[in-house]
């Protein structure tokens, strides 16, 4: 197929590779919603497998604490940094507290969780899945009268959309602390009136949108990951590069879907 | 050491498994070009061929992993092209399939692996799970070892425990993809025992495809050969040896074809 790309010169080269990246574009969506709607199906039809589906609770929720915790730590300390020193400047640094907790809970936990966990769950579940495509598991599993969408893809999908909401609810308090520490221990603020102020704006609306992206986030980055690595081609070179376009896919589409949900949602 | 012989009561007339006229190409590249092939319940077939002719190809729409693009799979009255989903996957019980490397799932033990088909469709108690273990790497000769993990074991093991998570289900035919590859010749007669036992000792109909002969009339009731995508010979082993076909000549003498494709 690539040498059809020699033919053209000129324009009509550069035309030729943009159309051949918007197919393959198309082709990645095609099997992201494919994958989607057979482990929407498959959820419900037995056997059901809890044990597995704790596994991956646990491989996707409780081995992501550390990074979560340092992500939204640190995001809540420097939002505060920023904002003290340009609130200050026209006199409302008593706001402070009010921007961390909206920013982090409607927008910034949810979506850093959704990457974080894109970076270190969605790369295993594309790597986890090639591998055993290349090492014929996944015929193996057929031969045994197994779907593997069902075993494999489904726990692994309703882990991280029941996973993620946690997590970001964990982020959402490390955050809004991290943001107290620096403003309360650096700048000096009061901690009563820098707390009020933290929940004064504060909607339950502003946490609850922030969790259905995050639920949505889980979804995505987990048929993502698990898509790629159910199509996997080409031994280890192809594990390889499915896992690195699980990550850059995963944060691609939980970047533009963010956007829509918060048009459309809130 | 009775090496393929076989009572002749034991092979029934009727055929367990009908290929009809099987096409299959992948792009615009054709692997199989109309093969025609029947399995006898309860016998041995073994499917020959060099690297690249299409074995894989063919064994994997047995069990309908892969669909044709024309012709029929039909095994046991019941013809997989046309077969509704439910119907192909309660099929696949009947069959046990070991693969090239094993495909054992290596997040696993050697006891959860040959477990896993035992658990998930039958609704045996953990003894009974564990007795099955057992008994079915005992067929295989390879006793104890249910601890260990896929990663420690030899290629070789790593077959037979292969074999025994396929015959865990008690399956009535039993296909075996390339099962000595890269196997030194005491792991190759070894795994040929065990697969002469499991005939002997199961009511299975085999197909093992390979491109090792000296395994193929180990374990063969009939050889049949493909080539180009076609079935160029098919006979007993002994018949199979005095062959006048060139590429069946070539292909014993170990010899490269004429006209030797490269092989994708």
């Amino acid at each position: 197929m690539v040498e059809t790309t020699a033919r053209y010169a000129g324009p009509l080269a550069w035309l030729d590779h943009f159309g051949r990246l918007i197919l393959r574009g198309l082709d990645d969506l095609g099997r992201f919603f494919y994958i989607m709607s057979e482990s929407v199906l498959w959820t419900f039809r037995r056997p059901f497998d809890g044990v597995e589906l704790m596994r991956q609770m646990v491989r996707v929720g409780w081995d992501s604490i550390p990074v979560v915790f340092l992500t939204c730590l640190f995001t809540g300390m420097v939002l505060a940094l920023q904002t003290f020193r340009g609130f200050e400047r026209f006199h409302a640094e008593g706001f402070v507290g009010s921007v961390v907790a909206l920013s982090l809970t409607r927008e910034l936990a949810p979506v850093l969780t959704g990457l974080m966990v894109a970076g270190r769950v969605g790369s295993a579940m594309a790597a986890e899945l090639g591998t055993m495509r290349v090492t014929e598991q996944i015929d193996a599993l057929y031969a045994m009268a197994t779907d593997p969408i069902q075993y494999l893809v489904v726990p692994r999908v309703n882990a991280s959309i029941l996973m993620l909401p946690v997590l970001t609810v964990m982020g959402d308090a490390i955050g809004i602390i991290g943001g107290w520490m620096v403003s309360v221990g650096l700048f000096g603020a009061n901690s009563y009136l820098y707390m009020e102020r933290t929940f004064q704006f504060l909607e339950v609306n502003d946490i609850t949108s922030g969790l259905v992206k995050a639920a949505f986030f889980g979804l995505v980055l987990s048929v993502t990951g698990c898509a790629k690595g159910f199509y996997t081609s080409g031994g280890a070179e192809g594990v390889g590069r499915s896992t690195t376009s699980a990550v850059v896919t995963a944060c691609l589409y939980i970047l533009l879907s963010d956007f829509f949900l918060t048009k459309i949602l809130f | 050491m009775s090496t393929f012989s076989t009572s002749p009561a034991r092979l029934a007339a009727e055929p367990m498994i009908s290929v009809i006229d099987l096409h299959k190409s992948f792009g615009n590249k054709m692997v199989l070009d109309g093969i025609d092939l029947e399995v006898m319940r309860g016998e041995s077939l073994v499917l020959v061929g060099g690297s690249g002719a299409g074995k894989s190809v063919f064994i994997k729409h047995l069990i309908g992993l892969l669909q044709p693009d024309e012709g029929q799979v039909v095994v046991d009255g019941i013809d997989l092209t046309v077969a509704s989903p439910e119907a192909v996957l309660l099929l696949r019980k009947r069959f046990g399939m070991s693969f090239q490397e094993g495909a054992l799932f290596d997040s696993m033990t050697v006891f959860d692996n040959i477990a896993f088909p035992i658990r998930r469709h039958t609704d045996k108690s953990p003894k009974e799970v564990a007795a099955r273990v057992r008994e079915c790497l005992r067929l295989v000769r390879l006793s104890g070892i249910e601890d260990k993990m896929p990663s420690e074991l030899s290629g070789g093991m790593r077959r037979r425990v292969g074999f025994a998570r396929a015959i865990a289900l008690s399956p009535e035919i039993l296909l075996f993809d390339e099962p000595t590859t890269g196997l030194d010749p005491v792991n190759t007669a070894a795994i040929a025992r065990v697969i002469n036992q499991l005939r002997d000792e199961l009511d299975v109909t085999l197909v093992t495809i390979t491109h090792d002969m000296n395994l193929a009339v180990r374990v063969g009731d009939r050889i049949a050969m493909i080539r180009d995508g076609h079935i160029i010979e098919v006979d007993t082993p002994e018949r199979f040896a005095q062959s006048e076909n060139p590429f069946v000549r070539a292909f014993l003498d170990g010899e490269i074809p004429e006209e030797a494709e490269d092989d994708s």
